[in-house]
């Protein structure tokens, strides 16, 4: 099990995301032995995948198509090595395209879409491979500080092949002028902040139905070979 | 390494519809529960439950644990986990939002000792304002021997082990074990470098 890199993640503690001061153990964490990195997690296989979890375009439908903007996210997810990982459980959420969450707790005061939960899950294939058709999310205010707004991002969580090999990330989209005064955007090394960037990809993008986007994502994987 | 590694992000407050849509009653299917273990599981039937802090002492009403775990026997489940189907999950997610107090309640039954280690649930930690999960772990009061000899607590230094260790309470006929995550302050938990 490779260690988590530090010169790519955010620091636990970034002053301008305020919440981040107080939410994050101050001691440092306790290091350990590579040999003790080692717990395998549950695979998960088709049994948790029911046939339009990865379509949010149709998952949630009660009387109609949700409104905004179609996209297609294709990816792959590798480890360190540029391996392609299988069978890793994608799991996805996001606001719908005005910036609102579905959650009862989101005071945003935009419309919610009756046909869009905004949740979705995927299992990689044996090259690494997922895919999700979703709508393009909008962005939302908050109240870290004066006139904050999130760029527009839909959150990602991985499950490795080891309990140690988990990730939740948000991935944004190319050229949003919001980047610049996001701070959890910023709390990535900015030599970093790309590897969060989807690509917009004409090649993926299906005629008259959706624009295509793609996003890969690196887990930590194992330095030695192979997933048995 | 030829490729770096994705960047963390926060979970962000609004993960539930999501992550742990059947425990918050939203309308979407849930991979996991709260429930790691039912009644049919051979072993030690326990309520875990807690809050997590922060710095300034507030409970946290928007943290998701992942628990993970072997059954009494020692096995870790490694089978494709159907999240329909009952028996033991090993597996577990829940979050904290389900009442204003912020506790969460896991079920499950109580893991073996295995390979020379005190009986433990592996715990991921995740929450709006950290953009990193953290990993800790909860050992049991009542397993002091082993605990005394476990490999891991032993990295920790020893005014610190504590704050692993989950309380044994019994609880209207339940064995209940107390376990506070304090993210940050004079208690603060253990988190590993995992
Ligand atoms: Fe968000």
């Amino acid at each position: 099990m490779n260690k988590r890199d530090w010169n790519n993640h955010p620091p636990l503690v970034y002053p301008d995301y305020k919440s981040t001061v107080v939410r994050n153990p101050a001691k440092p964490l306790i290091p350990v032995p590579e040999e003790m990195m080692d717990l395998r997690m549950p695979v998960y296989g088709d049994a948790v995948i029911d046939k339009l979890d990865h379509d949010l375009t149709k998952n949630s439908i009660v009387n109609g198509e949700p409104l905004g903007e179609r996209i297609v996210i294709h990816g792959k997810v590798i480890d360190e090595q540029g391996r392609g990982i299988p069978n890793v459980l994608v799991e996805i959420w996001q606001c719908n395209s005005t910036g609102r969450y579905i959650h009862k707790l989101d005071q945003h005061d935009a419309p919610l879409d009756p046909n869009f939960v905004g949740a979705g899950r995927a299992l990689t294939d044996d090259a690494g491979n997922y895919r999700f058709y979703t709508i393009k999310p909008g962005a939302y205010p908050w109240g870290n500080h004066p006139n904050a707004w999130r760029p527009a991002h839909i959150h990602f969580s991985l499950f490795g092949h080891q309990f140690a090999d988990r990730l939740i990330t948000q991935m944004y989209f190319p050229g949003d002028p919001l980047f610049a005064y996001d701070p959890i955007f910023n709390s990535v090394p900015a030599h970093a902040r790309d590897l969060l960037v989807a690509d917009f990809k004409i090649e993926l993008t299906e005629p008259g139905f959706a624009l295509g986007y793609e996003f890969n994502i690196v887990l930590r994987g194992s330095r030695q070979t192979p997933f048995e | 390494m030829k490729y770096k590694q994705t960047p963390s992000q926060t979970i962000g407050p609004f993960f539930a519809h999501g992550l742990t849509a059947e425990q918050y009653r939203y309308n979407y299917t849930s991979i996991a529960h709260p429930v790691v273990a039912d009644h049919s599981v051979p072993g030690e039937q326990i309520i875990v439950q807690g809050r997590v802090f922060d710095g300034a002492g507030n409970s946290c009403t928007d943290a998701m644990l992942e628990c993970w775990q072997c059954d009494a026997e020692g096995r870790y489940s490694d089978r494709q986990q159907d999240p329909k189907a009952g028996g033991f999950k090993g597996f577990g997610r829940v979050g904290t939002g389900m009442n204003e107090a912020g506790r969460y309640e896991i079920r499950t039954i109580k893991p073996a000792s295995i390979y020379g280690q005190a009986p433990h649930i592996n715990v991921t930690l995740f929450m709006r304002g950290m953009l990193n999960h953290q990993f800790t772990r909860i050992y049991f009061s009542d397993e002091e021997d082993l605990n005394a000899r476990d490999k891991m607590l032993n990295l920790v230094p020893e005014d610190r082990r504590q704050t692993l260790i989950a309380r044994r309470l019994e609880i209207a006929g339940a064995t209940v074990y107390e376990f506070n995550i304090y993210v940050q302050g004079e208690q603060e938990t253990v988190f590993f470098d995992l």
